[in-house]
This record gives structure tokens, C-alpha cells and sequence, in this order.
């Protein structure tokens, strides 16, 4: 009895959306559609075909092998993904205590008014939208040459690939230490803390997932980096390991560069199976920020 | 009492209201109260004012905070009794803008001294805020957190246990002090922050609306152990619950706010300071009258 009573109040209260409705609803959800399968069509299609060129050639020989410029069945990455994982740990090391006392300052101890504060802020902002290349040149004029003066060595690369993402790591730690609510601060400070204290055993456990978060992200920026390696002049072709920081290297995005630049087919194909390690080990950095994102994000 | 109260009724009321604190000076003066001779002053407020970027929030404050009481700062939101109660300890030191005026005079020292290092006042001198703010940690850390940073010496389990029976949370959570205390009800992680600022031992211990976002059980529970802490603590409390100011405190401030004479800036100003029990029933300030019985406020 109630349903058909409610069913003859729907019909009288309630009318059907027109057709013209129904039809610009659709429509609009069909150009979400489109929109959202341009991106997932490119990277698919980017995919498979480097799967398709790529996949055959890969190997664990192909992993630890160095790379050939006469046999393209024995040609490998060994040189270039040893440069590359120790780039990222000198890499990390560099910026995580720079970027994050970078952003501690700024967040804790500036005052946020002051004009050096702000300008500061404004160059951080751009320095992170400044192309990599033009860091590679700052390496090359500072770093490799100049007052440092390191050479084409592994120290070097990291350290200009840490500048390139420095902006990136100060940006998203000081957004996380800002997430720390100032209730916690004023609870910490209201016992006696200091500030020192107060940052250090409540601050900043509270925003490392998210600085974690953000420092493998801007590894995996850093990881795919060519054009600052090469100004710098990183080797593209290197049949030996860096043994030290002040060794000479290679790495992933380089000889792919030098597989691709090949006219051998068989070279290029090489190439492709060098993206997809490289891609590999994206998604697996990528995978780590998000597990680390889900497993300590707190809730306030 | 009834006596106290008649010899009181007689004195010149009102006369000039603006001069806050005298009627306390006549209440000393006159020894009413039987433990006049023990009740010693643990703050003097002395033409205190805070301004914030220059326009004053509240100012001309001058009352004595007595030993071993409890002293109620009531009024209407924005009269400036939360930033004053944060001058106590100088909490206000956090706000870039704040700029406090006056003295605040602790046991002989004023504190706004550039003598004085604000962290070893808030030492002696606890906190409690407004919505309950526990660490992400263990109960036990909560509470062992103070103790730590101000280096106390001795056993540890037995500061925390300590802590937790003088905040009447002991027997909820001894099976479960390393559980987060996040996991705790508002209630209990309110009465964990009153832990957690006797566990460093304080002299005073300052509570801003501490049951502002409690239930009333949660809220009988901790005005109940504001009676016990009083034994041991002095205690200043902002609360904007008459009743409860009525109910726990000894000593009532009551602010206002006042338009200034461009009429731009809201002041708070205290109308009237005396026993709480003068100030509900027969406050010397129409003002005061008015907002302590509903009418206005």
C-alpha cells in the first residue's frame, strides 16, 4: 500500500529531467570521458610499445652487463643502473637535511611578515619552475668547474640534481610541518619545552610522511633527469662502475640516450628494455611515497 | 557567611567602578574572610594590556591571583580573557604580534623582564587549552614527555602514575597506557592534558575553557578534580559557563568590551573582581548584574 501510495505522490510531485536535459548530462560526462583517456591512451600506447621493442632484450644479462658498442645482444646497464641508484642516494642525502632545514626555518623560525621571508618564498617557487638544463649549467660553472671544482664526478651529479629539486622538497616538507596543527606546538611549549624540543620531538615526527612522501617524489623527478647530467659531463657511455663519490659515471637516462641515438635497430632496441628498468624503478619509488602516504598519514 | 555578607552590603558600592581591585583591597583590609591571614598572592597584575598589531585587545588590568584558589575570568566572547589568561605564562610570546604591556608580577618577579626566559615560566606555570590537544603518542609518553624535557630525575613509571591519579584517569587507563591517546574519548584526553601539566609539578595551572568542548559528565568530572587540585595548585580558569565559574572558582574577574572612543576598536576591561560569591549575588556593577544573570551576554 505505501510504495503505490509514494509512487502516485512521485509522479505528481517529481517529473522527469527533459530529454534535452538527459542528453547535455551525457554528453558532458562522454567529454570528461574523452578527456581523462587522452592521457591514459598516450601513456598506454608509450607503454606498449616500449614493451614491444623492449621486452625481449630484457634480462638479468642485460642488468649486468656493461654496455657494448659492437654487440648489441651484449650490450647492458650495469654501469648506468649502479650510477644511477648511487646518484639517488647521494642525491637524497643531500637534500633531505638541506631541504628540510630549509623548511623548518622558514615554517618556525622566520617571521612570516618580513620581506626577506617573502622573497625568499617568492625564489623558492621559481627556482622550482626553472628548466633542468639551466641547473646543469650552474653545476657545470660551480660544481664541476669553478669553486668546487669536483670534475664530471658522481659527487657532482648528485649535488646538481639536488639543486634541481631542492625547491621541490622545501615546498612540500614546509607544507607538511604547516599541517602539524599549532595546537600540538602550544602543548609542547606550555610544558616547558623549548623550541628546539618542540620541533624536534613533535614537529617533525608529525610531518615526516609527508616529507618522505615528498622526497621520494622528487627523486623520481631526479632519477629521469638527462640534459643537466649531460652539461655537466656525466659519461653516456661508461664500461666501468663509479667506486667512489669522486668517480666518473653514467646513468640510466644517459645510455638511454646512447642506445637511442644508435642507428642500429638492434641498439634501440636495447634502449627500449633500459626505459623499462628505468620505468621500473619509477614505479616502485612511486609506489613506496604512496604506501608511506596511507601507512603514517595522520589525522589531526 | 550570612554575616560576612550584611557587614559587606553596607559598604559604599559602585562609587567608581572603573578602579577595579579595590574591593579586594577592602576585603584584606577588612579581613572578612577567616583565612585572610593565610591567603597569599601568587600573581599581581599591574596595569597589564595586550595589543595585538597595535590595537589593543584588552587593557588595564590590575587584580592579585591568590595562592592555593581558584580564580574564574569570565565575560562575553572577545573581552580579552583567553589573552590575558595566555600573558600568565606568556603563551602570548607565540603570536608575532602581541605586544603586552603592564606588568606580570610572579612571586615578586615580573615576568615581561627581558631577564626572564619565558621557557622556565612555563615550567612552573602549566596549561590547558581549550580543545583537548594530546600528542600522537603512547598515554605514557603524553605524560613522561614534560618530566623528560625538564630532566627529571627518578622513576619514570611512577611520575606517570602519579600524573594520571591526580587527573582522575589513573584507573581507565592503567591496563593501557601504550595505546595512542587518540584512541581516548574527549573527556579522558582532556583530563590527560590536566595530567600531563601536573606531571612537570607546576605551581599553577591555567586553564583556558577547559570543558568548552566536553559533555557535562566529562565536565563534572573535571571540575570535580579542580576541587581536589586546589589542595596543591593554584588555578586560573577562562570559562565562558557562568555556572561553572559559579560553581568551582573562589576568585571571578568579569571583563567587558568597550568601544573605543573612535568607536573602532573592542577593548576588554575588568569591571569587577571580588569573591565569586559577592560577584554572582550581589556584584557592586549593573554591568556585571546583567551578564551574570542571563540578561545580556
Amino acid at each position: 500500500m505505501n510504495t503505490v501510495a509514494e509512487a502516485s505522490l512521485s509522479r505528481k510531485v517529481v517529473e522527469r529531467a527533459s530529454t534535452g536535459q538527459r542528453t547535455r548530462d551525457l554528453m558532458f560526462r562522454l567529454a570528461l570521458l574523452a578527456s581523462l583517456s587522452m592521457g591514459f591512451v598516450v601513456l598506454a600506447a608509450l607503454v606498449i610499445d616500449v614493451v614491444s621493442d623492449g621486452a625481449s632484450k630484457l634480462s638479468l644479462d642485460f642488468l649486468t652487463s656493461f654496455p657494448s658498442r659492437i654487440s648489441p645482444e651484449n650490450t647492458g646497464v650495469e654501469s648506468a643502473l649502479i650510477g644511477t641508484v648511487y646518484l639517488m642516494i647521494l642525491c637524497a642525502l643531500f637534500i633531505v637535511p638541506v631541504g628540510v632545514a630549509t623548511a623548518v626555518y622558514l615554517e618556525e623560525y622566520a617571521n612570516r611578515e618580513s620581506r626577506l621571508s617573502r622573497l625568499i618564498e617568492v625564489n623558492i617557487q621559481n627556482l622550482a619552475a626553472v628548466p633542468s638544463v639551466v641547473y646543469g649549467i650552474l653545476g657545470l660553472a660551480f660544481i664541476v668547474r669553478g669553486p668546487l671544482g669536483l670534475g664530471p664526478v658522481l659527487l657532482a651529479g648528485a649535488l646538481t640534481l639536488g639543486l634541481l629539486v631542492l625547491p621541490v622538497v622545501i615546498i612540500v616538507s614546509r607544507e607538511a610541518i604547516r599541517a602539524v596543527p599549532s595546537s600540538i606546538r602550544e602543548g609542547s611549549l606550555a610544558l616547558g619545552a623549548t623550541q628546539w624540543q618542540t620541533i624536534w620531538k613533535h614537529v617533525l615526527p608529525g610531518a615526516l610522511p609527508g616529507v618522505a612522501t615528498g622526497v621520494i617524489l622528487a627523486l623520481s623527478r631526479a632519477i629521469g633527469e638527462t640534459a643537466p647530467l649531460l652539461v655537466i659531463g656525466a659519461a653516456t657511455f661508461a664500461r666501468f662502475n663509479p667506486e667512489g663519490i669522486t668517480d666518473r659515471f653514467t646513468a640510466m637516462p644517459l645510455a638511454i640516450f646512447e642506445f637511442i641515438s644508435d642507428a642500429d635497430t638492434d641498439f634501440r632496441a636495447a634502449g627500449a628494455a633500459a626505459i623499462l628498468v628505468l620505468l621500473a624503478l619509477l614505479v616502485v619509488m612511486n609506489a613506496g611515497a604512496i604506501f608511506l602516504r596511507n601507512r603514517y598519514e595522520r589525522k589531526w | 557567611m550570612s554575616e560576612e555578607r550584611a557587614e559587606r552590603a553596607t559598604e559604599p558600592e559602585g562609587a567608581t567602578p572603573e578602579v577595579v581591585g579595590a574591593p579586594v583591597i577592602q576585603t584584606e583590609a577588612k579581613g572578612q574572610r577567616p583565612e585572610a591571614g593565610r591567603r597569599n598572592t601568587i600573581y599581581e597584575l599591574d596595569d597589564v594590556g595586550v595589543s595585538y598589531g597595535g590595537v589593543p585587545a584588552v587593557r588595564e588590568v590590575d587584580f592579585p591571583i591568590y595562592e592555593n584558589e581558584i580564580t574564574a575570568l569570565i565575560g562575553p566572547s572577545g573581552c580579552g580573557k583567553s589573552t590575558l589568561i595566555r600573558c600568565l605564562n606568556r603563551m602570548n610570546d607565540l603570536i608575532p604580534t602581541a605586544e603586552v604591556t603592564g606588568k606580570v608580577v610572579y612571586h615578586g618577579q615580573n615576568l615581561y623582564d627581558d631577564s626572564i626566559d619565558p621557557v622556565q615560566v612555563r615550567k612552573r606555570i602549566g596549561m590547558v587549552f581549550q580543545k583537548p590537544n594530546p600528542f600522537p603518542k603512547s598515554i605514557y609518553d603524553n605524560i613522561a614527555f614534560g618530566p623528560r624535557v625538564l630532566g627529571t630525575k627518578g622513576d619514570m613509571d611512577e611520575i606517570v602514575e602519579n600524573a594520571l591519579r591526580r587527573g582522575a584517569l589513573w584507573d581507565e587507563v592503567k591496563d593501557r597506557l601504550k595505546a595512542n591517546a587518540f584512541g581516548m574519548s574527549g573527556g579522558q584526553q582532556q583530563r590527560l592534558c590536566i595530567a600531563r601539566a601536573l606531571a612537570t609539578n607546576p605551581d599553577v595551572v591555567l586553564m583556558d575553557e577547559p570543558c568548552s568542548a566536553l559533555d557535562p559528565i566529562s565536565t563534572g568530572r573535571i571540575e570535580d578534580l579542580m576541587f581536589e587540585l586546589k589542595e596543591d595548585y593554584s588555578i586560573v580558569i577562562v570559562t565562558h559557563n557562568m555556572q561553572q565559574a559559579a560553581r568551582v572558582s573562589n576568585m571571578t574577574a568579569f571583563f567587558t568590551v568597550e568601544l573605543d572612543a573612535d568607536e573602532k576598536h573592542r577593548t576588554g576591561r575588568v569591571i569587577e573582581y571580588d569573591d565569586t560569591e559577592k560577584v554572582f549575588t550581589n556584584p557592586s556593577d549593573e554591568r556585571t548584574e546583567a551578564y551574570v544573570t542571563g540578561k545580556v551576554g
